[in-house]
């Protein structure tokens, strides 16, 4: 017998907002551990001296550098937000079906909110 | 494995058009999804147009009304056509929910209808359930006791522990949470998925099975139960309004519960 096809899945899903948050908490949790391996590298540079750190520093100063650094603090931020949604969730609490996506949309305000803070004291 | 895109013998093909008779005022077009296991085609997307004055309300009276008058040959189940029996669940408008319960009024423009989604497809409409069945056996739906029944009176429940089942046994199976769940399409085949977590829930909760700590015993696995991300798309999808989510959060807590 010929194989049976599968049916559509991501492809006509119309994932709702708490799906995309989930997926956004899980690809934060990767790009923070991509921020971890350049800390690691940044700290080497530190101990090998100067001229290395010089080299590593001025990276980070450029303007993909600064990218990298402030979606890497976003990352942190986001991830922190829906971390404690997960908290809530696993006392039992928070699960009313009216309520998903509104808390939804809270967690990113607040996490816009909390880099916005940021930019701010870093800017002043 | 995730793998997020189609195999080959599955990517959809542009199907034919079965344009409304002519006359028709009120012309709704609807695209559902077709496989003929017998022309060895890849699946197609066929475009249907239909007279709302001659339809009744729902999407399964759309379906009847191709199926009737248009096209004999689209398949789909279907039965007790108000939302109890579970038949008729599959996507519609990019969200599972019974064919039967859901308005063409709340649905867009275009109304395109896929069966429920990472399943194998035996014909058009109709996926093959026979995994999810397996998994529901698995959990032994069924009460299970160890004490010997009275004599002279059915096993009694009270008031207060017979509400604690209320939003499981409205449950009536349809595979719209499971089928909606990212990691049950990606880890199906040791996942559970939410459905058949919340009936596993469903015996837990009941006063009457004595049998809890095996059950729990049974659950408390990496795949079984903790693919359980709280994606949520479960809960937002149940055509009866369930919370199969917070059924599966109730299970995590009393197995952290039965540590202490």
């Amino acid at each position: 017998m010929k194989e049976r096809p599968l049916s559509p899945h991501l492809q006509v899903y119309r994932l709702p907002l708490t799906a995309w948050v989930s997926i956004t908490h899980r690809a934060t949790g990767v790009f923070l551990s991509l921020g971890m391996i350049l800390l690691v590298v940044f700290l080497l540079a530190i101990a090998q001296g100067s001229e290395s750190f010089a080299l590593v520093h001025s990276c980070l100063q450029s303007l993909a550098g600064r990218l990298f650094l402030w979606g890497w603090i976003y990352s942190l931020l986001f991830h922190l937000c829906h971390g404690f949604r997960h908290l809530i969730w696993d006392t039992g609490h928070g699960f009313e079906r009216e309520t998903l996506n509104r808390f939804a949309a809270y967690e990113i305000a607040a996490s816009l909110l909390l880099v916005s803070m940021l930019i701010l004291l870093v800017s002043i | 494995m995730a793998t997020f895109t189609l195999p080959k013998n599955s990517k959809i093909q542009p199907g034919k058009t079965w344009p409304a008779q002519q006359g028709a005022k009120r012309i709704k077009r609807v695209e559902v999804y077709r496989y003929d296991p017998e022309s060895g085609e890849n699946p197609r997307v066929d475009v249907f147009e239909i007279d709302l004055d001659r339809c009744a309300p729902m999407v399964l009276d759309a379906l009847l009304l191709i199926k009737n008058e248009i096209d004999p040959t689209l398949a789909f189940r279907r039965s007790c056509r108000e939302g109890v029996c579970g038949s008729c669940s599959m996507n519609i408008d990019g969200h599972n929910t019974l064919a039967c319960t859901k308005p063409m009024e709340d649905c867009s423009d275009v109304i395109r209808i896929y069966p429920l989604p990472h399943l194998q497809v035996v014909k058009d409409l109709v996926p093959d359930m026979t995994h999810f069945y397996a998994q529901y056996a698995s959990i032994k739906p069924w009460i299970v006791t160890q004490t010997p029944a009275p004599a002279d009176r059915e096993r009694l429940q009270s008031k207060e522990e017979r509400s604690k089942l209320d939003g499981l046994v409205e449950c009536i199976m349809c595979a719209s949470c499971s089928t909606s769940c990212p990691s049950y399409w990606w880890n199906g085949d040791r996942y559970l998925g939410p459905a058949v977590l919340l009936q596993a829930y469903r015996w837990i909760a009941d006063s009457r099975d004595e049998t809890t700590g095996e059950r729990l015993d049974e659950l408390e696995d990496p795949f079984k139960l903790y693919r359980c991300h709280t994606i949520m798309n479960c809960t937002d999808t149940c055509p009866k309004g369930l919370n199969p989510a917070k059924a599966i959060a109730e299970i995590k807590k009393l197995l952290i519960e039965r540590q202490k």
